[in-house]
């Protein structure tokens, strides 16, 4: 379905990112990675985000760490095994890989890279600690999980470069996030010397750096509105750095302004919008046109009090001082079509 | 099985037979994240108040401004009387906030003895893990929950009926599976061997032992280091004296859930997502013999005119746009109004598409449907609306 108003998208677009039509807004950001409160569409956008950068000859990575398989089920293949495997071909040219990144597997990579540990590992599993490690104790998850993230980013092939242009990681929800990211400084508060620590301090290195852009994707709606707020400043605290407010499910105003505001008050002349149903055709006496009328009016004061709402909450998130793109609702659900649609609308606000 | 027709066919979920129901003790609201499940709790208490009953609502992680409309404005793990209820028919509202961390030390306090308990609390493990262990917040809601429901029948507090909000995790399942996940662990091998060295007092112990254990602790001071392992040990040593009471009541709450008295209610968006998780969590109450009341599902599409499909608005929007006419205002506002109703019809269209594959596959779940509203709750009138919206399920 067409955006109403793509164009007056553009140019808002192009006014607050500064970045215009020329180029993309993040352009060194080698990790995105995207967090949003539950039932914000977290990993939609985030998989939409990957499309868009995947131009011309572009290798992207799109990871998950939930352990729900949620890219399968949204690119339609079968589920993720340990390991990438390609996704999508992006529509300008490049291409996603989904990775979905399961602890029990990380950790005993991990221990195989680290400690050379070969059959040893064995043990570990058959005494309990695999299973401690990886659910019980989320510190030690994320470890893994953050890890697995940081190889991908850096991974090269010798005399080519990085094997991905871009990693997109379809992060734990806002509320967990700066833990989730900061899980490697706390490691190197209990871990005072070693291999671990280490690592624990690379990761942390290029997570802080300007390499890396967190991405909040909210709705117009104020709890979540409220808790990317919260994340942002939680964020900052920890020296994470933050990129863009990703506002999925936008609806247009859909009506002329006057019009819009009369709806909200309860004042729209349903009298003549009767009559004009009745000319079309819609309804065939003034009894249903009537009936019509009024329903219709209703529904258009519902749909203003809700568009009232999102100019507010977009007045406190533009107040956030971080660049913010809009992502419309797609009534049908999202499938793939969907997907390629949202990326385009990234691309057109200069995301990519 | 009788082939199933439609929607039409699906028992309503009577949420006011089942407050009013005096053999209705616990409510469990259980959900994926971001589905309303916090204000469906509140909604529920708060009406369930006001139909008579003397309530209790333990919320885990209320949004603020949720949290002030029940009057709470601090999280001291206390409840206290929600200001503004109408008590005309009898009944109560009390409310508290869970604080994860408090109530974890309170077990502790509870089951160690004095100079254990400083030991472990002090313990670094102890600070970073009370607050970040996995299943840490399901489990102490568990424990909270038990504690309500042992001072209300104990007398101590005039408690007819607790309503309890679930943690945010990733799944609702983890509500379930957290606690049992944690004494598995506190029973496991793992946790013994680790244990073994303090026990003997001694790293020279290690010395004589040979095989798996010899070669795990060697393996985990290599890995982690050998002071975090004499941290985690010193913890685990100290934790030990209480394990037994731990586990005791978190199997005593978890088969309370299994009693008639216990109501689960499962909380959904209608989209699959949460439906697929409402799915998980439905199946997993069947097998544990757990009380299912009926499903949730918040926000809903509805219009009072469907019978203006989302085909025919449309092709009258676009008619409109066509015609000459539509140089006149008029003819741009109908259009908009028209798209604006195709749009909505269409949701409603996806949604119910969704919520009746739900039923498909678990007929006979009672369920009540709630209107999405256009703004978030600010105050107790509209946790009563909400409480409204939950007693007449919303029809179009």
């Amino acid at each position: 379905m067409p955006a109403p108003s793509s164009r007056s998208r553009r140019t808002r677009a192009a006014r607050r990112s500064g970045a215009g039509e020329t180029g993309s807004t993040f352009p060194d950001v080698r990790l995105h990675v995207v967090t949003g409160k539950g039932g914000t569409g977290k990993t939609t956008v985030a998989a939409a985000l990957a499309l868009a950068l995947a131009t011309h000859g572009q290798r992207i990575l799109l990871v998950e760490v939930e352990d729900r398989q949620g890219l399968a089920q949204l690119f339609d293949v079968p589920p993720l095994a340990y390991g990438e495997s390609s996704l999508a071909v992006g529509p300008w040219g490049g291409e996603v890989l989904g990775l979905s990144v399961e602890p029990r597997a990380a950790l005993l990579e991990y221990l195989a890279t680290f400690y050379k540990l070969g059959r040893a590992g064995k043990v570990l599993e058959k005494a309990g600690a695999i299973d401690f490690a990886t659910t019980i104790a989320p510190g030690m998850r994320d470890v893994l999980l953050t890890g697995k993230v940081y190889e991908a980013v850096r991974r090269s092939r010798k005399g080519s470069g990085a094997v991905y242009d871009a990693v997109v990681l379809d992060a734990p929800p806002t509320g967990r996030i700066t833990r989730f990211l900061n899980v490697n400084s706390e490691v190197s508060v209990l871990a005072k010397v070693g291999p671990i620590r280490n690592q624990a301090e690379s990761v942390m290195r290029m997570l802080r750096s300007s390499t890396t852009a967190v991405h909040l994707v909210t709705l117009l709606e104020e709890m979540p509105v409220q808790e990317t707020l919260d994340g942002i400043a939680d964020l900052t605290a920890a020296g994470l750095p933050v990129g863009a407010v990703l506002i999925n499910q936008v609806r247009q105003d859909g009506l002329p302004s006057d019009a819009l505001g009369a709806a909200g008050r309860g004042d729209l002349d349903t009298a003549s919008v009767a009559a004009t149903l009745q000319r079309v055709g819609v309804a065939k006496d003034s009894k249903r046109a009537g009936t019509l009328a009024r329903g219709l009016a209703d529904e258009a004061g519902e749909h203003a009090q809700r568009v009232a709402l999102q100019h507010r909450e977009r007045a406190t998130l533009d107040g956030a001082g971080h660049p913010v793109m809009e992502l419309d609702l797609v009534p049908t659900g999202i499938d793939l079509g969907g997907l390629y649609a949202l990326a385009e609308q990234l691309r057109e606000q200069g995301l990519s | 099985m009788t082939p199933r027709r439609g929607p039409a066919e699906v028992p309503r979920l009577d949420v006011d037979a089942l407050l009013r129901d005096p053999a209705t003790q616990t409510i469990v609201c259980c959900g994926a994240g971001g589905v309303g499940k916090t204000t469906t709790a509140a909604a529920l208490g708060v009406r369930a108040a006001e139909l008579g009953r003397r309530v209790v609502v333990l919320t885990i992680d209320p949004a603020r401004r949720l949290a002030q409309s029940m009057g709470l404005e601090v999280l001291d793990n206390t409840p206290r009387p929600v200001p503004g209820i109408d008590a005309s028919a009898g009944g109560s509202l009390d409310a508290m906030m869970l604080d994860m961390k408090r109530t974890f030390d309170e077990v502790v306090e509870g089951h160690a003895p004095p100079d254990k308990a400083e030991q472990i609390l002090a313990n670094p493990f102890y600070v970073a893990l009370s607050s970040s262990f996995a299943g840490t917040s399901e489990y102490m809601a568990m424990e909270k929950l038990g504690q309500l429901r042992a001072s209300a029948d104990a007398g101590e507090q005039p408690w007819d009926l607790v309503v309890v909000d679930t943690p945010p995790s990733r799944s609702a399942l983890d509500f379930l599976d957290a606690p049992q996940r944690l004494s598995s662990f506190l029973d496991g091998r793992f946790l013994r061997l680790l244990m073994v060295p303090a026990k003997a007092g001694g790293r020279a112990y290690l010395r004589a032992l040979t095989g798996v254990v010899g070669s795990l602790t060697g393996l985990m001071t290599r890995i982690i280091g050998a002071q975090v392992l004499t941290d985690v040990q010193t913890f685990v040593a100290a934790l030990d004296t209480m394990f037994g009471g731990f586990r005791e009541r978190a199997d005593a709450t978890y088969a309370r859930l299994q009693d008639e008295g216990t109501a689960f209610v499962v909380v959904a968006s209608p989209d699959p997502d949460a439906l697929r998780e409402a799915s998980y969590f439905v199946e997993r109450l069947d097998a544990e013999q757990m009380p299912l009341a009926g499903l949730v599902v918040n926000r809903v599409q509805v219009s009072a005119i469907p019978s203006l499909t989302a085909a025919r608005s449309a092709a009258a929007a676009e008619q409109l746009s066509e015609d000459a006419g539509a140089e006149s205002a008029e003819g741009t506002v109908v259009a908009g109004l028209l798209r604006l109703h195709a749009e909505r019809m269409l949701r409603r269209e996806r949604e119910t598409a969704v919520v009746r594959r739900f039923h498909g596959a678990h007929p006979g779940v009672a369920t009540v449907r709630v209107a999405a509203m256009a703004e978030d709750v600010h105050d107790l009138a509209g946790l009563r609306a909400v409480g409204e919206g939950l007693s007449v399920s919303s029809g179009g």
